[in-house]
C-alpha cells in the first residue's frame, strides 16, 4: 500500500491515490475517498446484478467482524478466505471490527478482550481469537483490535487513558502474531488512534501508534453522535499533525456530507460509506447538490427545502439520533411524492433514476415492498460516491469553497 | 387449421361489417406480424371509422338484462365473436403431445410473445418481491401478475393511469395479467358481502364501504392496462358444497357478461372468463357450456387450489380442459407447485400463477429438482455447493449454500438471491416441459421428473399417478 499525494490544499486537505492495493497490488483508491460498506460482503439489499448497475464503485469493500465472527467455523472449513466464500471477485477486502451502521452496546470490554455483536449475540474476542479470525478471513488489510469504548458522553479521563493503553497493547500483540503468520504475509494492518475527546490522549495515541509498523491509521471514537464537529475538527487536526504524511487516515463512523467536508479539511483521507445505507433504511433518498458548474447544479430541490428545514430545526443537536433525517435527503414516504413522476434526482444516471419515478418509490415505501430498499440503496450509493468524486475534483481545481457553498449553502445555520 | 381460422374471421368480418384487421396501434408496434392473419387488401386502406364499441355494448348488455340476452340474439353473439376475433391475442399451437393433453403454444400478447406452458410469477403490488424489472426480464420472464385489489387500494387506479398504466408505473416492458380483485376480497377482507351487484367490503385502510362490481373491477383493470384481465367471479371456498356453489357459478356467468360489456379497451386488453362450479361435475359442465359460448380470448379454471382434495382438483381440471376450445389459452389459477405444474400441463393447461416460489423464498426455501432446501437450516452452514449445481441462475452461478445461509442472518439480499433462484427454477422447469412437448418426448420427461422429485415410486402422490394415468402415462 502506497499513498501518492498529488497536492495538499491549505496545508491539510490531501488529494491523491492509494496505490498497490490487493494481493497483487493492481488496485488503487483515490483519496479523499470512501470504502464500499457491506454486511457480510453484501452491499445491503443488493445482489451482484443490482450492485453492478453502478459503475465507478470503490475498489475496496469493507467487511466487519461483527458480521463475520459467528461464521468462523464455516470459514475455517472453507479455507479459501472470505472473499471467495462471499462470491466476491475483484475487490480489495478491508476487515474492521464493528459495523459503523449499528452502534454496539458498551460495558463488555476488558483489558484482554473486546466484544462484537452478531445476529446470535455477543462474541468476545481476545487477540488470539481476533487474529485467528483474520487468518480465516484473509483480508487484504485489517484494523487492529482496539478498545474504542470512549464514545459515550462523559467518559472519564481514566477510562480514555485505559482505552489508549489497551489499544496500543492490542496492536503490539496483533503485530506479533501477524509477523509470525505466513498466511498474513502480504496483508496490511491499520493501527487505531483512540483518545476520546481528550487532546493529550489523542496525541499520545497518535504518536505511539505511528511508531509501530502499520500501513495506515483508523481514527476511532470520533463518530457522529459523540461530539460536535468543531471538537472533532480540532482533535483530528491535532492528531493528523502527529501522523506521517505518507500513510492514509481512515475516519470511522462519520458519513454526513457536511462532516465529511470538514474532516477532509482536517486531514482525513478515507471514510466508511455507511451513511447512504442509513438514509436508505429510513426510506429517504440523497438529493443534495454537489455540482459546482452552474449548468449542472440542480435547482429542482428548492421546493423540498422545507422538509429538510424541518429536520434542521434541531440543528446539530439532532446528531445524537442517527436515525433522524438530515438536510441532504428527501423523505419519499411523504405524501407529496405520491403523484410525482420525476426521477429521484433529475439528471442522475443511476439505475433507479433512469428507470423509476418518485411516485413508484413512494408506493414501494408505503406498501413496505422490498424493492424500495434495493432502488434507494442503488441511488444513495451512487449519489454518495459521486459526491466524493466532486470533492476530489474541487480539491484538484482549488474550488473547495465553492463546493462547500453548494453542499452546505442550503443550511442557513 | 390456420386457413380455417382466417376464413372464419373473414366471414365474421363480412357478417358483422366490421373489419377484422386493424391498423397497427402504438402498443402493438413491436409485435410479430407473422401471427396476425390479415385478409389481403384490408391492411392500411381501411379508412372506415371504427364503431364506438363501448357505446354499442352498454346498450345491449345492461347488468339487469344480462341473463336473458345471452342466447337469444344472434346479432349479439356475432358481434361478440367479432369483438373477440379482433382481440389482441393470438394463440399458435406449436406442438401437441400425442399421448397426453399437453400442448406447446406461442401466445402473442400486446407487449410480447409468451411461450407456453408458462408459469407467471406474482408481483402483487406492482413489484416482484425485491427483484428489479431488469432482473426479472433477465430470467426470461415474459408475463407476470399484478393484483387488482392491492393496486386498486394503493396507489389507486387514477395514479396508475397517469403513470401510463401498470407497465409505465413499474416500468415493465413485457406482459401483465391482472386478477379481478375478487379473490383477495374474499380471502383477505373478513367483512365482505356478495350480492348480485358485486362484492361489498370495508376498506382495511380507511374503513370506508366499497363495492367491487364487475364494472368496477374492469374499470380498474382498464386503468392498470394489463394485457390480460380477469373477469370478476363469485369466489367461494373450494370445499364448499350445496346451493351456494350453484349460485356462485350462475352469478359468475352473469358477471362475465357484465365484464365483457364494461371493457373499454377490447382492442388492447384481453378479458378472460373464469370457469366456476366448485367440485361438482354437473355445475362445472354447465358453466363450461355457458362460458364457452361467449367468445372471450381465453379461459381460466377457477375455484380450485384452495385446499380441496387433490383427487377432486385434478378431475375438475381435466373436465375443464376437455370442454374448453382448443384454439384458446387455458389458465389454471393459483397453481404453482412443481409437481402440480407438470401434471396439469399433461391435463392440457397452458398458463399458471402462484405466489409459492417467491413466498417460500422469503422463508429461505430454495426449489430444486429433488424438492427444496431449507437454506436457514444449520446443515447448510458448511455446505459450499450452489443451491443446485446444475442450475444456471445468477445465484447458483456465484453463491454457495453456506454463504446464503450466513447472509440470511445479516441482510435481506439473501431473500433476493433465493427469490431469483426460485423464479429461475419455475421458468426453467416450464421451458424444459415445453421443449419436451415440442420434441415429442413429454411422457418420458414426466417419468424423469417424477423419479428425480421423489426418492421412490411408493412416494408418488396417488392423485398424480391417477391424473397421469388418465392421460395415458403410467408412472414407472
Amino acid at each position: 500500500m502506497k499513498l501518492q499525494l498529488s497536492c495538499v490544499v491549505q496545508g491539510r486537505s490531501r488529494l491523491g491515490v492509494l496505490k498497490g492495493l490487493g494481493r497483487t497490488g493492481q488496485h488503487s483508491l483515490e483519496v479523499p475517498g470512501c470504502l464500499l460498506h457491506t454486511q457480510l460482503g453484501t452491499v445491503p439489499h443488493l445482489t451482484q446484478d443490482t450492485l453492478h448497475t453502478m459503475s465507478n464503485l470503490p475498489s475496496v469493500s469493507q467487511v466487519t467482524l461483527s458480521h463475520i465472527a459467528e461464521h468462523q467455523e464455516a470459514l475455517e472449513e472453507f479455507k479459501d478466505g472470505f472473499r471467495k466464500f462471499a462470491g466476491l471477485h475483484d475487490t480489495v477486502l478491508y476487515c474492521s471490527l464493528h459495523d459503523p451502521a449499528t452502534p454496539c452496546p458498551t460495558g463488555h470490554t476488558t483489558s484482554k478482550t473486546v466484544s462484537v455483536w452478531g445476529s446470535g449475540g455477543r462474541i468476545e474476542l481476545t487477540v488470539a481469537k481476533f487474529m485467528a479470525l483474520q487468518k480465516t478471513v484473509q483480508p487484504d488489510w485489517y484494523q487492529s483490535m482496539a478498545d474504542g469504548e470512549t464514545w459515550p458522553k462523559n467518559t472519564s479521563r481514566k477510562r480514555v487513558r485505559k482505552s489508549v493503553d489497551r489499544s496500543l497493547a492490542h496492536l503490539d500483540e496483533c503485530l506479533l502474531v501477524h509477523h509470525k503468520s505466513q498466511e498474513l504475509e502480504s496483508v496490511e494492518v491499520f493501527g487505531v488512534v483512540e483518545g476520546g475527546d481528550i487532546l493529550e490522549e489523542r496525541l499520545r495515541s497518535a504518536r505511539e501508534t505511528a511508531k509501530r509498523p502499520v500501513a495506515g491509521f483508523c481514527l476511532d471514537g470520533l463518530q457522529t453522535g459523540c461530539m460536535d464537529q468543531a471538537l472533532r475538527t480540532q482533535l483530528i487536526t491535532a492528531v493528523t499533525t502527529e501522523l506521517p504524511e505518507d500513510k492514509p487516515r481512515l475516519l470511522q463512523g462519520v458519513g454526513r456530507p457536511d462532516e465529511v467536508l470538514a474532516c477532509v479539511e482536517a486531514g482525513v483521507d478515507l471514510f466508511e460509506s455507511f451513511f447512504p445505507f442509513q438514509v436508505t433504511e429510513r426510506g429517504c433518498a440523497l438529493s443534495f447538490s454537489f455540482h459546482i458548474s452552474p449548468e449542472l447544479a440542480v435547482p429542482a430541490l428548492d421546493e423540498e427545502r422545507d422538509t429538510a428545514g424541518e429536520a434542521l430545526q434541531n440543528g446539530d443537536l439532532s446528531l445524537d439520533d442517527q436515525t433522524q433525517m438530515t438536510s441532504f435527503e428527501i423523505n419519499l414516504k411523504d405524501e407529496r411524492y405520491r403523484d410525482d413522476f420525476r426521477p429521484v434526482v433529475e439528471g442522475c444516471g443511476c439505475y433507479c433514476c433512469k428507470n423509476h419515478q418518485r411516485a413508484y418509490l413512494h408506493h414501494l415505501l408505503v406498501t413496505n415492498e422490498m424493492l424500495a430498499g434495493v432502488l434507494l440503496m442503488i441511488h444513495n450509493t451512487t449519489h454518495y460516491h459521486a459526491f466524493f468524486g466532486a470533492l476530489r475534483e474541487a480539491l484538484a481545481n482549488d474550488e473547495m469553497d465553492l463546493l462547500k457553498r453548494r453542499v452546505l449553502g442550503e443550511r442557513k445555520d | 387449421m390456420l386457413f380455417t381460422l382466417i376464413l372464419f374471421r373473414v366471414l365474421l368480418s363480412a357478417l358483422t361489417k366490421y373489419p377484422v384487421s386493424r391498423k397497427g396501434r402504438k402498443t402493438r408496434k413491436t409485435k410479430l406480424p407473422l401471427h396476425k392473419h390479415t385478409p389481403s387488401g384490408k391492411r392500411g386502406d381501411d379508412i372506415r371509422p371504427k364503431p364506438p364499441l363501448h357505446v354499442t355494448c352498454s346498450t345491449w348488455l345492461l347488468p339487469e338484462s344480462c341473463e336473458a340476452d345471452v342466447n337469444t340474439s344472434e346479432n349479439i353473439m356475432s358481434l361478440k365473436k367479432a369483438l373477440s376475433a379482433a382481440s389482441p391475442l393470438t394463440l399458435r399451437i406449436v406442438a401437441e403431445c400425442p399421448v397426453t393433453k399437453a400442448r406447446a403454444c406461442d401466445l402473442i400478447l400486446p407487449h410480447s410473445a409468451v411461450s407456453t406452458p408458462v408459469f407467471m410469477p406474482v408481483g402483487t403490488q406492482g413489484t416482484m418481491k425485491g427483484i428489479t424489472v431488469d432482473q426479472l426480464e433477465g430470467l426470461g420472464c415474459q408475463i407476470c401478475l399484478g393484483n387488482t385489489y392491492h393496486l386498486g387500494m394503493r396507489p389507486g387506479p387514477d395514479l396508475i393511469e397517469k403513470a401510463n398504466g401498470l407497465h409505465g408505473f413499474m416500468n415493465w416492458k413485457r406482459n401483465l395479467l391482472t386478477d379481478s380483485g375478487g379473490f383477495q376480497m374474499v380471502s383477505l377482507v373478513k367483512l365482505s358481502e356478495v350480492t348480485e351487484e358485486g362484492v361489498k367490503f370495508k376498506s382495511p385502510y380507511d374503513g370506508k364501504e366499497i363495492l367491487l362490481s364487475p364494472e368496477k373491477s374492469i374499470d380498474i383493470q382498464n386503468s392498470l392496462g394489463s394485457d390480460i384481465m380477469m373477469q370478476l367471479d363469485d369466489v367461494i371456498s373450494s370445499t364448499l358444497k350445496g346451493p351456494r356453489v350453484e349460485e356462485a357459478m350462475h352469478r359468475s356467468i352473469r358477471w362475465l357478461d357484465r365484464c365483457i360489456a364494461a371493457n373499454k379497451n377490447p382492442d388492447k386488453q384481453n378479458l378472460f372468463a373464469i370457469i366456476q362450479g366448485g367440485l361438482n361435475v354437473e355445475l362445472r359442465k354447465a358453466c363450461l357450456d355457458e362460458m364457452t359460448q361467449r367468445d372471450v380470448p381465453g379461459f381460466a379454471i377457477g375455484g380450485l387450489s384452495g385446499g380441496e382434495e387433490k383427487n377432486d382438483f385434478w378431475r375438475m381440471v381435466t373436465l375443464s380442459t376437455d370442454h374448453l376450445p382448443r384454439e384458446k389459452p387455458r389458465y389454471l389459477m393459483g397453481v404453482g407447485y412443481p409437481v402440480d405444474l407438470v401434471v396439469c400441463v399433461a391435463l392440457g393447461c397452458d398458463m399458471f400463477d402462484c405466489v409459492f416460489p417467491t413466498r417460500t423464498a422469503r422463508f429461505g426455501s430454495a426449489l430444486v429438482p429433488w424438492g427444496s432446501l431449507q437454506i436457514k437450516h444449520n446443515q447448510y452452514a458448511k455446505d459450499f455447493q450452489p443451491i443446485d449445481p446444475d442450475c444456471q441462475c445468477p445465484t447458483c452461478f456465484r453463491h454457495s449454500r453456506a454463504y446464503l445461509h450466513a447472509l440470511f442472518k445479516s441482510d435481506t439480499a439473501a431473500t433476493h438471491h433465493v427469490t431469483i433462484h426460485n423464479i429461475a427454477y419455475q421458468l426453467t422447469l416450464m421451458l424444459s416441459v415445453r421443449r419436451s412437448i415440442v420434441e415429442g418426448r413429454f411422457p418420458e420427461f414426466i417419468q424423469t421428473f417424477m423419479k428425480r422429485m421423489f426418492p421412490s415410486r411408493d412416494q408418488y402422490p396417488g392423485w398424480a399417478v391417477d391424473a397421469l394415468a388418465s392421460v395415458n402415462v403410467t408412472l414407472e
